[in-house]
């Protein structure tokens, strides 16, 4: 089990440094100047700004200087925030991207697990059908039109009430989460329901449903502690990819909503050519998904003793 | 079951919280809050540069001067003041005060002016100290910081010397990069300076008492602040950050917020609300540059010309930037700059072109004559990458084939893409824009002087050069507005640029809060006297 855990560790940090290595040639090969502004500066502004960023050297250099600074936890400063470090930036604002991530997860899995076990049971009639159209639905249409759409319900809703019950937009309290999260796992929602449904399908026709329905259980004691118990682990299986893929992918919720999350940082970096605000979010994404896929494969190897030998 | 009982009535709780945060405006404790368009980047005065830090700081720090309700000069941290040619001397309040109760004496602002200035500091806007003596010469790292000329006599006097005369450097010491800094403060905070609400100390109406980073800022009255019994609001909150014009929107219709920017789109929502909308003109003018360099096609002042001829600025406003607010561009010097006694365009009014195909198409052909040339090639026109941007390029796409069929070929590209290209020179025709630095014509004129950097088109013309040098070296008024007024015809002469329009914004303010105001140069908007009303 240690040789299997250790193995998967390695593998994990091979992963990550390719990462930062693929990351660090996109970027350079990206056309623009990182220091370059509205206003022209004088050259000796220009040397002194290449200087502190390093940018006076070759790009080989850079590339190991960085990596040098990686392996001690330090991504430098930010060039668009020139009083914060990268680290900071990350330890500030991952945490909120996370806590929304997490929420969002939750109503994904419950939804995706109940519309699912539902549509399964009432297969090809109408409650199958409307669910299943508004999966795709789900799947198709792009969270910022959720985003929008989810915005403007809550203000006609607080326009009806004639007071704020759900906040519009901002951060702090619970409330603010909720419109944010639904709308941020709406996508995997309905990507588990259409697995729940499929996986539910397979278990609905086994052979101890049959003996549970002949013992003359009640369809409700079947439903939940025969069908759906057996049905949600491949749903489980999926968790893990999917809470790095939301807490990573809320950029426009998080600025709809304006929300003060790592999301608006990694997708405005690259926007503003931001070399060490690119690096340290991309990396520590990246980590941050390696880290969760690795916990799914050695939790396997402890359930399925088949793992660990191949 | 209880379990989840209790936490659905905890979650209701929360809910019911949220439910009693004050709406945007509340008379009682005078309290407002706003949106900010994103995070403040730069806090530090000596190198902030955007719009959003610039805002932040006008409210919590104050420079020698600053400006009224009116928009005119009046006194700040400096009580009165004498102007020459050479010299400037400033004399200071003495209960001109920090937020932690030390003085702000003369020593802050010669350190800030020097620290400003060092290379080290590789501020972007070194260039607005270049007024005093030796100033260029320190930024470019030829001469040490001490040397410039900005000299603590005692504690309330500070003496400047100029490297030329500057009849406006009062108005530029109401800028950020002007405002004082603590010198003990600031190295006791090194690379921390200005970074969080506590890692700065303030000397203006209002002080900074939270930053939660990309999430709220909070600015509160300052109660060490000389004049504190004329500022009414208590505090400022912006509570949301986010660039989105309709989320902000949306907050301003739920009374979340005091203010929003509309934009094409979110104008129309705001109609159907039936807000009050306003407007404002922010001092900013938009013009197609073209590339003057040897190789260039555009070089030809015929084929400029031909542009010119066929170009409708009303054309440009009313159909295709289609908001109210925006005037047509007439000129590369905006209405509200001031000239020697009245506004500059009224004493020297803009050179009208009136479009003539006919004329514009003899133009062309004198231009292919010139260039040896069947046709001309398909020229390049650069722009950013916004809506607007692409909407404004297709316009004059369509236009210059119709009227002169000329081929344009759109090059989008993103804001760094598009800076770099500019500068390297690739590229026939750029989209482009200028706002003011500072409150006089020099903002707009000196920006096609060969030597200037942001000249990207490499404009090389020394009669203009030596009329902006008459205008530099002038403490005269009407001298030096003679020389822009010629800069002016110059400019529509020699077709130097295509003005195309002056920027303007449609906006909603919340009715009971009166006394905020909008600034071309400066904080914008400005709520440091604003007050809310029953």
């Amino acid at each position: 089990m240690w040789v299997y855990t250790v193995k998967r560790l390695l593998a994990g940090v091979i992963t990550v440094w390719f990462i930062a290595t693929a990351t660090f040639i996109a970027m350079h090969m990206v056309p623009g100047d990182p220091l370059m502004n509205d206003k022209a500066v004088s050259a000796e502004i220009r040397r002194n700004l290449e200087q502190k960023y390093g940018l006076d050297k070759s790009v080989p250099e850079q590339y190991v200087i960085y990596l040098g600074n990686m392996l001690q936890g330090d991504f430098g400063i930010s060039f668009t925030q020139q009083n914060r470090r990268v680290n900071d930036i990350i330890r500030d604002h991952f945490p909120v991207s996370a806590s929304l991530g997490l929420l969002a997860i939750f109503f994904a899995a419950t939804g995706g697990v109940l519309w699912g076990a539902i549509t399964a049971v009432y297969r090809n009639r109408m409650p199958d059908i409307i669910i299943m159209f508004l999966v795709i639905l789900g799947i198709s249409v792009p969270s910022f039109v959720f985003a929008a759409l989810g915005q403007l319900m809550l203000v006609n809703i607080n326009s009806m009430l004639g007071q704020s019950l759900i906040p519009v937009a901002g951060w702090g309290t619970f409330a603010h989460m909720l419109m944010p999260s639904l709308v941020l796992g709406l996508g995997t929602m309905a990507f588990l329901t259409r697995l729940m449904r499929s996986s539910m399908l397979e278990v609905v026709n086994e052979d101890y449903i049959k003996t549970a329905r002949a013992k003359g259980l009640s369809p409700v004691r079947i439903f939940f502690r025969h069908q759906l118990r057996n049905a949600i682990l491949p749903v489980v299986t999926v968790l893990g990819p999917s809470i790095a893929a939301i807490t990573t992918g809320g950029f426009v919720v998080e600025l709809v909503f304006a929300i003060p999350g790592l999301g608006r940082y990694f997708v405005q970096a690259v926007q503003q050519l931001d070399y060490t605000v690119i690096m340290g979010t991309t990396v520590f994404y990246g980590a941050f998904l390696v880290f969760m896929v690795i916990i799914v494969d050695i939790l396997y190897g402890f359930i399925d003793p088949r793992v660990r030998l191949e | 079951m209880r379990w989840s009982l209790a936490a659905v009535l905890l979650l209701l709780v929360q809910i019911t919280q949220a439910q009693v945060d004050a709406t945007s405006v509340d008379f009682d404790s005078q309290t407002i809050t706003i949106a900010l368009t994103q995070e403040p980047p730069q806090l530090n005065g000596m190198k902030a540069t955007d719009q959003v830090s610039i805002l932040i700081l006008s409210h919590v720090m104050e420079g020698l001067v600053r400006y009224d309700r009116r928009g005119n000069i009046v006194p700040g941290v400096a009580t009165r003041w004498e102007l020459d040619d050479k010299t400037a001397t400033f004399w200071l309040r003495e209960n001109a005060r920090w937020s932690d109760g030390s003085s702000v004496t003369a020593h802050d602002f010669v350190f800030a002016w020097q620290n400003a200035l060092a290379p080290a500091t590789a501020s972007e806007y070194a260039f607005i100290l270049y007024p005093l003596k030796n100033a260029e010469a320190i930024n470019r790292g030829e001469m040490d910081p001490s040397l410039l000329g900005v000299f603590a006599e005692d504690d309330r006097t500070l003496r400047i010397e100029f490297d030329r005369p500057t009849g406006y450097f009062v108005k530029l010491t109401a800028f950020t990069t002007y405002f004082p800094v603590n010198k003990d403060f600031f190295e006791l905070k090194g690379d921390r300076f200005a970074a969080d609400a506590s890692d700065l100390i303030y000397n203006g109406p209002f002080k900074l008492t939270e930053w939660t980073h990309s999430a709220s800022l909070k600015m509160v009255k300052n109660d060490y602040y000389w004049d504190k019994d004329s500022i009414n609001l208590n505090t400022i909150k912006a509570d949301y950050i986010t660039a989105d014009t309709r989320a902000r929107l949306n907050l301003f219709i739920d009374g979340k917020i005091v203010h929003t920017r509309l934009d094409g789109e979110t104008y129309k929502d705001a109609l159907t609300q039936r807000f009050r909308i306003r407007r404002f003109t922010t001092g900013s003018v938009f013009f197609l540059e073209y590339n003057h360099r040897e190789e260039r096609v555009t070089r030809n002042l015929n084929l400029r010309k031909a542009i010119q001829y066929v170009f409708d600025p009303n054309e440009m406003v009313n159909k295709v930037l289609a908001t109210p607010g925006n005037l047509p561009g007439m000129s590369l010097f905006p209405v509200w700059l001031n000239g020697v006694e009245d506004k500059f365009r009224r004493e020297y009014p803009a050179p009208q072109t009136e479009v003539d195909i006919g004329k514009a198409n003899q133009y062309l052909d004198a231009a292919k004559r010139e260039l040896n040339l069947d046709s001309i090639p398909p020229l390049v026109l650069l722009v950013s990458d916004s809506p607007t941007a692409a909407k404004q390029a297709e316009y004059l796409q369509g236009l210059l084939k119709a009227k002169l069929d000329l081929d344009i070929k759109i090059d989008v590209q993103t804001f760094k893409q598009r800076l770099a290209k500019m500068t390297s020179g690739d590229f026939d025709m750029v989209n482009a824009g200028w706002g003011p630095d500072f409150d006089d014509v020099m903002t707009f004129g000196d920006l096609f002087a060969s030597w200037n950097m942001n000249n990207r088109g490499r404009y090389n013309n020394p009669e203009y050069d030596s009329l902006v040098r008459i205008a530099m070296n002038s403490s005269v008024p009407k001298v030096r507005m003679d020389a822009m007024g010629e800069i002016q015809k110059i400019i529509h002469n020699d077709s130097v640029v295509l003005a195309q329009y002056e920027q303007g914004v449609i906006y909603l303010m919340h009715p009971k809060l009166k006394g905020v105001v909008r600034r071309v140069v400066g904080a914008d908007p400005d709520y440091t006297y604003a007050r809310v009303v029953k």
